[in-house]
């Protein structure tokens, strides 16, 4: 049952990594593919009335691609600038162009061109820094991950079904003078296999809530280690320990919940393979 | 009832495995008593395992109780082993059931009721004196205790054939006596009895056609 337990625990810890990786690798590609900087030369400058950063502001916030814009302060300037042109931006006295942080609705390239074009019209010069590049290669990044997880999840599942399978069968060994008197005093082989199978399928359903058990608090305290990653706030889940209930996503839910019931399910059928094959081997 | 005809078993494979019983020809009518006598490795235990479906044979004709276990498909003999009580040399109890579970085995593998179980086990144990240990682990019985509950096991189902492998061995005499009244008595309601023995003074004491086997042969059916 304890081999069982630490089988479970090793499948659990790698489902959650699994579906981790796959997670972040999502989330990245969402976050980098929807964020767009939008760069206007000579802001200030006015024509009809209204400066080139005000029509280029006010078309964004009419636009249907734009989730959210936000103008950069000087001072978030500065600081952006400071690893280029030092501590004191304004001091240079550079006719910085102003810079607006976007977030699409919808990532979309189609969608992006178009908005890039009506910016021009408003604000001729305006320009857009677009991270495809790198969110391409995040993208790729995570889905390695995601793959090489995957593997080491079928890996570590066909470890614990071989191993739940031998400590089963060495269980049945020492019960084999059982079977044998219990099939000379005339029970058929699915009467001595049934009952086996459905002691050994306890057993092994226990060890498997045991492990998943086990493994909860590890995975709860790796979600709270990634949720600043992730979609839960890190603050949220601080705040309310409670909260780190929610922050393991539903597919390792339905993985804790699955996995006693696979060692389960493992222990009845070996026990059932098992005491068959035993049996066939009497008159 | 039981019926041999040229019966040959060999645990080899092949014509130069030599056998361990050889050409067996013997019959038992229904309600039939027999002492199965012979010395030790003349093959009185390994005849018994073949008659409780331990074994089959590997040549010649068996048939018990109406049914030829050479033809019979191997579904068809739990059945038959139901039909069959057996007192083994090493009792063969297990050793995790309490005295009484052991002993309601073979009524609940035949789908007996519990209130069913309850009433025969209660009354067999009393019958071997066993009541007050019914609750014990076979490990904490007596050799002799241990014969006795083995026995209860393999009559309480009244079988149509009782098979028994020197069923007295560790009892005293008057134990002894005692159980074989039970045969005895099983035997003229019906039960075809066969006792492997090699206790002369209860063969004289209780005299009945004795079946003598040596080296695998039978040598002897009077």
């Amino acid at each position: 049952m304890l081999l069982v337990a630490a089988m479970v625990v090793l499948a659990a810890l790698g489902v959650a990594g699994g579906v981790a990786a796959w997670s972040l690798a999502s989330e990245w590609r969402q976050g980098a593919g929807s964020a767009l900087m939008i760069e206007v030369p000579r802001p200030d400058e006015r024509s009809g009335g209204e400066s080139r950063v005000d029509r280029v502001l006010a078309l964004l916030q009419t636009a249907s691609q734009v989730g959210s814009d936000h103008l950069l302060t000087q001072d978030e300037l500065g600081t952006l600038l400071r690893p280029w042109l030092g501590g004191d931006v304004g001091a240079l006295g550079l006719e910085l162009p102003a810079m607006i942080e976007v977030h699409l609705a919808a990532p979309d390239p189609g969608d992006t061109n178009v908005l890039l074009t009506r910016l021009n019209q408003a604000a001729p010069g305006t320009i857009a820094e677009a991270s495809d590049d790198w969110s391409a290669r995040l993208l790729a990044l995570g889905q390695s991950l995601a793959a090489c997880a995957g593997v080491a999840v079928v890996l570590v599942l066909s470890v614990a079904v071989a191993l739940v399978a031998l400590a089963a069968s060495a269980g049945l060994a020492a019960q084999r003078e059982t079977i044998e008197i219990l099939h000379l005093l005339g029970a058929t082989d699915g009467d001595v296999a049934h009952r086996f199978a459905r002691r050994l399928g306890g057993l092994t359903l226990v060890g498997g809530v045991v492990g998943a058990l086990l493994a909860l608090p590890l995975l709860l305290e790796l979600a709270t280690l990634a949720a600043p990653f992730g979609v839960a706030p890190a603050q949220q889940v601080a705040d309310q320990p409670l909260s780190m209930l929610t922050t393991l996503p539903p597919p390792i839910w339905a993985g804790l919940a699955a996995l006693p019931c696979a060692a389960g399910a493992i222990g009845w059928l070996t026990a059932q393979i098992t005491v068959r094959a035993w049996l066939r081997r009497f008159p | 009832m039981v019926r041999l005809e040229e019966v040959g078993l060999s645990y080899g494979v092949g014509r130069r495995a030599p056998e361990v019983l050889s050409d067996l020809t013997f019959s038992i009518p229904e309600g039939g008593f027999r002492w199965l006598l012979g010395p030790s490795g003349a093959g009185k235990s390994t005849l018994l395992r073949m008659l409780f479906l331990g074994l089959r044979p590997s040549r010649g004709r068996l048939s018990l109780l109406g049914t030829d276990v050479q033809s019979a498909p191997r579904e068809d003999l739990p059945r038959l082993r139901r039909h069959i009580g057996v007192v083994f040399q090493d009792f063969r109890l297990l050793d995790h059931l309490s005295v009484y579970d052991n002993v309601a085995l073979p009524l609940r593998l035949a789908g007996w009721s519990a209130m069913q179980v309850r009433d025969d086990v209660t009354e067999m144990l009393a019958w071997v004196g066993l009541s007050p240990k019914m609750d014990q682990r076979p490990p904490l019985l007596s050799g002799g205790e241990q014969q006795r509950a083995a026995i209860a096991r393999a009559v309480v189902a009244r079988p149509a054939l009782l098979l028994a492998d020197e069923p007295t061995g560790n009892l005293d005499d008057a134990q002894a006596t005692r159980l074989m009244g039970l045969f005895i008595e099983m035997n003229r309601l019906g039960t075809t009895v066969v006792l492997a023995t090699h206790n002369t003074r209860l063969v004289d004491r209780f005299p009945a056609r004795s079946l003598v086997l040596e080296q695998g042969c039978l040598v002897g059916d009077a």
